[in-house]
């Protein structure tokens, strides 16, 4: 046999992308958070995106049971896990045919042969073998029959059932991908010792599985190259691969550390925002207080009730339970409480598309509920930067003494990136409205002369005995009032009251040129799919494209317009029909907001913007 | 009963300046009096005591209250006064609903509380009637009831608040005649000392929409005859004369009167609220002749803050975690220099 040393050629890439797929029960998600991480400390920056099916346990084979996970790593800055892969992992034909689509020509696919059996073939409703019948000649495919050398590898090994040495053919699916890349196997040898510590027999069956793999691609003939792609130039610090859901329950953690506030938590399981709620209560060590309501209605309004208590109160839900939330969000904003909403915005409407992405409830936000009941709207834009927007929502909403709306979505949720690893002690301060002494001039209504915050009396606190409810209150007294001038006042300054926020919050920044032909504007979880297009048409030459990507919706940041009025061509692009378009149009008279829209559950592809960009600096 | 120490508050520390402006004869009149008075024999603090209601006539308690209060929205006052009491569970909190607001928009809220048995009070008013709305059927309106939403007769079956309750494993359930104050005020302070939910149902006459609903037993001349004031530990009598009683026959309760059929006062059913079993409690609550009031249930169990804090202290022993800095920074992390 030919030692493969001297064959292999050390190609050095500047980043690639890597999809794993398979059944639901194949561990493609283990098998790519794997790899991500070890990249991530080896030093890359990294982008994933989990793609999986809602059945729980969707029949084995079938189609829409393939679960994914896609990777990207790079020597160079990664903003999106990107489109199109360089290589795929298929444990079975319905993901190779569910995900063909997505690899690049000429480029590899990894296939398990031992899961191309006639009965899976038919499930995957292929009429012939594609390893057989030519479909796959534009593609390097390496056929490796996966199964039966994971269970000839393990034949020795005592006391394991046939199912756990099936389940194991995923870690010789990530060896090979772990040589391919030059990756160490150490971190995940590490992971299976802490993981199964009391069954040391399955930490030795993955371990053996994952090197049998890692030296099967070494001495394999087929793989004509392994790749290195160097660490990234990142900024100093210690860092943290992170989950937007998970970015975004520490985020609260944080402010209510910093606050001195308790923290609580309530809300109604709905996807995908549960595993923020999931997050929080494996924190009760921190003293958060978690209720698992019986429903969103009862999710948001036991958060009112500890916010009148004088907690910091979160509720959390997805584009329905937004709706059913509405009544509770307007009493809330009359009663003028602090409150975070968050919501992870999902495929809609009603029952929608659950577990994929879209920025349908942009509208929802801001406009649904009855009267006249503006709130704060801020939506983060990356997996890391969903920690500095929580922790934002709860700063504003105990300065300002109003409900906040946290916008993510399923796509900045479920992915995860690098986090810098923020300390509590460097975030900002947080002061609160708490008043803890009573003074004969106190009404319940008083005002903050510059936020227009009224104080927060906490029930305990003697002498500030006070009521407030939904019905419309006195401008001073907190009594019910049915005056007609006072209604049209407390209106109106519960309008600036959100409107004052502008004074508090950083001005909008554009990115790559602050002047042009073309602004590209972006909000919420678009960020990373953007800003990587007008990347790559300013290193293509392209220098009169800008973008301003905003994170603060309600109030907008308040150079906005002066930002608008530095480029010939404004385009806004969303997951929606057109949603903050309508907005902009709205606030922004004598502009021409074209639009480039996307409704199909998916992110933003790079051809795709840079197309749409490219036709319109020349048109 | 009058106590002799010098108490902190007297009935009018209660009352807020607000006028109050249910209709005249209503009985909410009688409940917030009431309330008013058993609040200064608590031994609560004023500045600890919250109000919480819904949607409704009777929602409007809390303004007329001074103390922390809040008037919120259709159905939810459980689930606003769970928070609350979450939060901060030294204070004493109390939901004052309806019949519609618990058992028909609310009636999730209600269930769960119950469930969850968060140690808070419940005041229901029960008039069975929308009032606020102008009179249609509630959820507890008898079949056949003539009202605005219900011309030709109301067709669907109502609730019976304590049956639905105590299925819904409420600790504590009592029942009171919106007419009788002293009686009413000693039960409010009564689930006050309870520890856990505790539901009265007052029987709360809308002289309006549904006059005289309740009037066959809790009118003055008939309210002996045809109620049956349980007391634990005390046999189950009543009547004028106090010669008549519960007694359980098979799978049944049965009306006897001592000296009939050789019955002794001895032979009558002795009430136990305590009882963790609400079999018998069941069938107190569902009997209609006589209607029993009083504390029909009583039984001692942990609270959901109780376990909650439990929890949370065992966590809190085991981790290693005191700052959330301390969780940021452990597991898989890694240094870029």
């Amino acid at each position: 046999m030919i030692t493969t040393e001297e064959n292999i050629k050390q190609e050095v890439l500047e980043a690639v992308i890597i999809r794993f797929v398979g059944d639901s029960g194949d561990g493609m998600q283990l098998t790519g958070t794997q790899f991500s991480d070890t990249s991530a400390m080896f030093g890359n920056d990294i982008a994933t995106f989990p793609n999986y099916p809602a059945e729980i346990r969707a029949p084995q084979g079938s189609l829409y049971g393939v679960s994914g996970f896609q990777v990207h790593i790079g020597s160079v800055e990664i903003s999106t896990p990107g489109d199109e892969v360089d290589l795929l992992v298929a444990m079975n034909p319905a993901g190779l045919k569910t995900n063909l689509h997505a690899v690049k020509p000429g480029h590899t696919i990894i296939v398990d042969t031992d899961a191309f059996t006639k009965k899976n073939l038919a499930k995957a409703e292929y009429e012939s073998n594609p390893l057989e019948d030519g479909s796959l000649e534009n593609y390097r495919v390496i056929e490796v029959t996966m199964t039966s050398l994971t269970k000839e590898v393990l034949k020795d090994i005592k006391g394991l059932d046939n199912k756990s040495i099936v389940r194991s053919k995923n870690m010789f699916a990530l060896g090979m991908v772990y040589w391919m890349y030059n990756r160490s196997t150490d971190h995940t040898i590490a992971f299976f010792n802490k993981k199964f510590k009391s069954k040391p027999q399955i930490v030795e069956a993955n371990t053996k599985v994952l090197n049998t793999g890692y030296y099967f691609a070494e001495t394999l003939e087929l793989i004509p190259n392994a790749y290195t792609i160097a660490p990234a130039k990142m900024k100093p610090g210690t860092y943290k691969i992170i989950m937007g859901n998970t970015a975004t329950a520490w985020g609260f953690l944080a402010a209510a550390e910093k606050s001195g506030l308790d923290l609580f938590i309530s809300s109604y399981p709905i996807t995908p925002a549960s595993d923020i709620f999931n997050e929080f209560v494996k924190h009760k060590h921190f003293g958060v207080k978690a209720l698992q309501a019986e429903d969103e209605i009862a999710g948001i309004t036991s958060a009112i009730g500890a916010s009148f208590a004088g907690n910091l109160a979160i509720t959390m839900t997805s584009g329905p339970g937004l709706a059913l939330k509405g009544e509770a969000l307007g009493l809330a904003m009359i009663i003028e409480l602090p409150l975070v909403v968050i919501n992870v915005q999902r495929g809609g409407p009603s029952t929608g598309l659950p577990t994929k992405t879209e920025q349908s409830d942009l509208l929802q936000s801001l406009y649904g509920r009855n009267g006249e009941s503006p709130v704060i709207v801020i939506a983060a834009s990356t997996p890391a930067n969903c920690f500095d927007f929580a922790y934002e929502a709860a700063k504003l909403t105990i300065e300002h003494m109003t409900p906040v709306i946290l916008l993510s979505d399923g796509y900045i949720a479920s992915g995860s990136a690098p986090w810098k690893i923020k300390s509590v002690a460097d975030m900002p301060e947080i002061k609160n409205n708490i008043i803890k002494e009573a003074n004969e001039n106190w009404h319940t209504y008083d005002r903050d002369e510059n936020t227009l915050a009224r104080k927060w009396p906490i029930p305990g606190t003697k002498g500030l005995e006070h009521r407030v409810g939904g019905l419309e209150k006195d401008r001073i007294t907190g009594n019910v009032s049915y005056i007609a001038d006072n209604h049209e006042y407390m209106t109106k300054i519960r309008a600036e009251k959100i409107k004052r926020v502008q004074n508090y919050i950083p001005n909008l920044t554009t990115e790559f040129t602050d002047n042009g032909d073309l602004l590209v504007i972006g909000w919420g979880g678009t960020y990373g799919s953007l800003y990587s297009s007008v990347k790559q048409l300013k290193d293509e030459g392209y220098k009169n494209i800008g973008l301003a990507h905003f994170n603060y919706i309600n109030p907008m940041p308040k150079n906005t317009e002066t930002v608008l009025k530095q480029f010939k061509k404004i385009v806004v692009c969303e997951l929606n029909t057109g949603q903050f378009a309508k907005v902009l149009k709205i606030n922004f008279n004598g502009f021409e907001f074209l639009q480039f829209n996307k409704i199909q559950g998916l992110p933003f592809g790079n051809s795709e913007l840079t197309e749409k960009f490219k036709q319109l600096i020349s048109s | 009963m009058e106590s002799t120490a010098v108490k902190e508050y007297t009935y009018k520390d209660f009352a807020s300046d607000q006028e109050v402006r249910w209709c005249p004869g209503c009985d909410d009149y009688v409940i917030l009096r009431a309330m008013q008075k058993a609040l200064p024999e608590m031994g609560v603090k004023k500045e600890d005591v919250v109000f919480i209601s819904g949607i409704g006539c009777s929602s409007r308690f809390p303004y007329y209250m001074d103390t922390y209060g809040m008037h919120s929205i259709h159905g939810r006052a459980p689930a606003i006064a769970t928070g609350v009491k979450l939060a901060n569970p030294n204070l004493s909190v109390w939901v004052i609903t309806g019949d519609g607001d618990a058992m028909a928009i609310g009636g999730n809220h209600f269930i769960h509380l119950l469930r969850r048995n968060v140690d808070l009070n419940i005041i229901l008013f029960n008039n069975e009637i929308y009032g606020l709305t102008k009179g249609q059927f509630s959820p507890t309106s008898t079949v056949g009831l003539k009202t605005k939403s219900s011309p030709y007769g109301n067709t669907q079956p109502p609730f019976i608040p304590g049956e639905l309750a105590i299925g819904a494993q409420a600790r504590f359930f009592g029942r009171i005649g919106g007419n009788t104050p002293k009686e009413m005020t000693q039960i409010f302070i009564e689930c006050e000392k309870f520890k856990g939910t505790s539901l009265i149902e007052v029987l709360q006459n809308c002289p309006i929409f549904n006059d005289g609903c309740f009037s066959q037993y809790t009118d003055k001349a008939v309210r002996a005859d045809m109620q049956l004031f349980v007391e634990h530990g005390k046999p189950m009598i009543f009547g004028k004369e106090r010669d008549k009683g519960l007694i359980l026959n098979g799978l049944k309760l049965e009306v006897v009167t001592i000296g009939e059929n050789g019955i002794k006062q001895e032979d009558l059913l002795i009430h136990n609220a305590k009882e963790q079993d609400p079999t018998l409690h069941q069938m107190l609550v569902r009997l209609r002749y006589p209607l029993v009031t009083g504390i029909i249930r009583s039984f001692d169990d942990i609270t959901l803050e109780e376990r909650q804090k439990e929890q949370t202290a065992e966590v809190k022993a085991k981790s290693s975690f005191m700052k959330v800095d301390d969780l940021f920074f452990s597991g898989d992390t890694y240094k870029v220099n």
